[in-house]
């Protein structure tokens, strides 16, 4: 059995009040980061720990701590990124429904480090169980003390609000949610400034994700080295992966980093494998942005050696013939599913999505979805596949946010290494509209690693 | 000076005051090497970086940090450091990135310059014409929306939109009210007004100007006649408006005074704004004190009685890679 941080008591009942959360030893970080610890030895733990922002990008926490300007007399502002909606992501929405009180003593240590007097926890507007869960959570901590005027008589004060959204997956984006926060329409703002220079309401401002945040109480009751023992290399501590599609237990796991993929997939204290007795085909390791791969190299890399879960390791191989952890949306694809048909769903989103800003991401992805569309239902051509390619590429890298690229790789991806199924469907135009392509070769061992590294 | 940076563009060396963006050194430098610019506007605060047609290269990032910038950037919005070398038209990555956008930008716009009063005069036509393919390979349908009249002078037509948030900007900074803005998102998104509200103000006949494509159109002035064919004449008088100082540029044809617009620079941005009695009441050369014929570059199609050849900069000369850039973007010119 792995080690369990963020999610050891989740089956204890009345978890999600402050009274059973205080017997399991909830709030003992609060206390001793406020009456033990200055805030910068508690950004000291956290860069010790070597905790990685857990929302996708994967930027060690302590640093973007470290980089928050320090003005005289101008507020500083900690906001908690909670606008998960990434396609294939849930684990924050489960944390958030069952352990309200985790978040809450996670922001107010992080808003503590910080210095941040004012916290807000930005909501996806569609979470409304999970807004009226954490203001319930937060009616509690303040009558008992934990928030507003001088907690704990340390002279520390702390008001912590929930923002609702309105529901759109680009105000994930940090600075399209400050935006947001601010009342305004969520575009991302052209970078630099730099949130940590002037974020929300143009004062500096921190943007952590929920898991991130929750995973600062660990860091502070163990010690940063302690949490940094777990995990394997860079990628230290514990993470939730939202598992979903053909597996036999899907729902969010917590694992230490360095699992290796295939007992993730196949063994009993996780997914438990693929459904129905099917075979996989296909994985999307860290929610819909990140490149999907086919079976063989989910679980190895292309030189045979077992691929981990951890950050360095499905990365291994770059684009090419790797992927990234993103935000831990694992989703499993077995033989009977159609690629064309999941990255022309993957890219009508990215289209529904865009804020619509800047061109290329604006009609990029509608013109990806339209082509992909047009192959799904067996109307396109060889040239089809060709321009997509071409599209995507004009898209990746062109844009303000990463939401062009978010939508580029997975057609990129799907291309890359699918690209036998996406001609069947040219070639076959009505076979295709009954039948799947099938498993084909996508779970053979690869033979040489050199076939398979094209573009 | 030793306050000054020295950023070098495409070979050519220029030394400017700190938090100049690239784009506005390379419009010190001038030239060929000036990228494109859609949606930026210099005189509009926090306008930029959407269109992504002016994307550059920098291959050197500072004296100190002489790393390359990963990703191609945004010349309208990224300032320079000291050291910086960036590439222009002479890396066959930023033309092809930017023919990319280029292509994407007239997926959705009609090409119904035929019929468009921006034609000649148009941004994204030169930039069609300089970096767009033949034909399009796009071959869905597009995007419509039916034109809507805000207010009685300015209609606004949808369609040829590119969303380059100029005209918010300008309601934002030059106006009293900003009465219009973007609705929805993606490639749903609309410039509208709230309930088809008009908009009406001193100074909104300046959207008209700072459309950078036919989207914003003057009523006093749809399809009277094609651009090329008027001759512009720059002209001033006493407005009694305290913001506006009542210099112009009219477009006559014959005797006539067609329309009215804002003096225009070279890059194609507004000198000082007007109001809009100057620029929609007063049509009569009696309203007016003339200067002399306007300037217009020689590259445009309205500058048909301008006679100037090309003149490269003497830099040029000593610079191979530019000198094949330099060609290439004078064969386009050609073209046109």
């Amino acid at each position: 059995m792995g080690r369990k941080l963020l999610l050891e008591h989740i089956n204890v009942p009345g978890i999600n009040t402050l009274e059973v959360y205080r017997q399991k030893g909830g709030y003992r970080a609060v206390e001793k980061a406020l009456k033990t610890l200055t805030p910068d030895d508690v950004v000291e733990e956290v860069k010790k720990s070597g905790l990685r922002g857990r929302g996708g990008a994967g930027f060690p926490t302590g640093m973007k701590w470290s980089f928050l300007a320090k003005p005289e007399g101008v507020p500083r502002y900690l906001v908690c990124n909670g606008d998960e909606s990434e396609p294939g992501t849930f684990k924050d929405r489960y944390l958030m429904t069952h352990i309200p009180h985790a978040l809450i003593e996670g922001m107010i240590v992080s808003s503590y480090a910080l210095g941040a007097n004012t916290s807000y926890i930005y909501l996806r507007g569609e979470m409304m169980p999970q807004i009226r869960i954490l203001e319930r959570a937060i009616e509690e901590a303040k009558a008992a003390g934990w928030l507003g005027k001088n907690i704990l008589g340390t002279g520390y004060d702390l008001e912590l609000y929930v923002q609702p959204g309105g529901g759109a997956y680009i105000c994930g984006e940090e600075t399209a949610l400050l935006e947001s926060l601010e009342g305004k329409r969520g575009n991302p703002r052209i970078k630099p400034p730099f949130p940590a220079i002037a974020g929300l309401y143009g004062c500096p401002t921190v943007v952590n994700n929920v898991e991130s945040i929750a995973a600062v109480v660990p860091i502070i009751n163990d010690g940063g080295d302690e949490y940094a023992k777990i995990g394997i290399g860079r990628s230290t501590g514990t993470k939730l992966i939202s598992a979903s599609g053909n597996l036999v237990r899907p729902g969010v796991y917590e694992i230490e980093l360095g699992v290796p993929v295939e007992e993730f997939i196949y063994s009993d204290e996780y997914c438990g494998g693929i459904a129905n007795g099917k075979r996989l085909k296909a994985t999307v390791a860290g929610g819909s942005s990140v490149p999907i791969l086919p079976a063989n190299l989910t679980l190895k890399y292309a030189n045979g050696e077992p691929r981990l879960m951890s950050y360095e390791s499905l990365s291994e191989g770059g684009f090419a013939t790797g992927t990234m952890l993103g935000s831990g949306g694992f989703i499993a694809f077995d033989e009977d599913q159609c690629i064309v048909r999941n990255t022309w769903n993957f890219s009508r989103f990215y289209h529904h999505e865009s804020c619509g800003q800047c061109s290329p991401c604006r009609e990029g992805t509608g013109w990806m979805e339209k082509i992909l569309h047009k192959l799904e239902h067996g109307h396109g051509t060889m040239e089809d596949i060709d321009l997509l390619w071409d599209v995507q590429r004009k898209i990746e890298g062109n844009t303000i946010c990463p939401l062009g690229d978010a939508a580029a790789w997975p057609v990129a991806s799907a291309i890359r290494h699918f690209r036998d199924e996406f001609e069947w469907h040219v070639k076959e135009p009505m076979k295709s509209q009954s039948t799947n392509y099938g498993l084909a070769n996508y779970a053979n061992p690869i033979e040489k690693a050199s076939e398979e590294v094209k573009s | 000076m030793s306050d000054l940076v020295k950023v070098t563009i495409d070979g050519i060396t220029v030394e400017v005051e700190p938090g100049t963006t690239i784009l506005n050194a390379a419009r010190q430098i001038g030239g060929e090497i000036v990228p494109p610019a859609m949606c930026y506007y210099s005189k509009l605060k926090g306008s930029g970086g959407k269109c992504r047609t002016c994307i550059v290269k920098v291959s050197k990032g500072s004296e100190k940090d002489p790393r390359p910038m990963p990703k191609l950037v945004a010349s309208c919005r990224t300032t320079v450091m000291d050291g910086m070398e960036v590439l222009n038209i002479t890396s066959p990555e930023v033309l092809e990135a930017r023919a990319g956008v280029v292509e994407i930008l007239l997926i959705n716009h009609p090409l119904d310059c035929p019929v468009c009063d921006q034609a000649g005069e148009c941004d994204l036509q030169n930039l069609g014409y300089e970096h767009g393919l033949q034909k399009t390979r796009y071959e869905f349908e597009r995007r419509t929306f039916d034109r809507i009249d805000i207010g009685d002078k300015i209609q606004l037509h949808m369609n040829r939109c590119i969303l380059c948030y100029r005209c918010v900007f300008t309601a934002d900074q030059i106006t009293d009210k900003r009465v219009h803005g973007i609705l929805n998102r993606g490639d749903h998104s609309e410039i509208s007004t709230y309930i088809q509200n008009a908009v009406d103000n001193d100074f909104s006949g300046n959207v008209i100007d700072v459309c950078p494509v036919g989207a914003l159109t003057d009523k006093t002035f749809r399809f009277k006649n094609r651009v090329w064919f008027t001759k512009p004449v720059d002209a001033h008088r006493n407005c009694s408006h305290e913001k506006c100082n009542g210099k112009v540029t009219l477009w006559y044809k014959g005797d006539d005074v067609l329309r009215v617009t804002a003096r225009k620079d070279q890059f194609g941005e507004v000198e000082e704004f007007i109001c809009n009695e100057c620029r929609f009441d007063k049509k009569k050369t009696a309203d007016w004190t003339l200067e002399h014929p306007t300037h217009i570059a020689d590259t445009s199609v309205i500058s048909s009685n301008h006679y100037e050849t090309f003149k490269p900069l003497p830099v040029i000369k000593e610079n191979l890679a530019l000198q094949e850039a330099n060609q290439r973007e004078l064969e386009k010119t050609f073209k046109i």
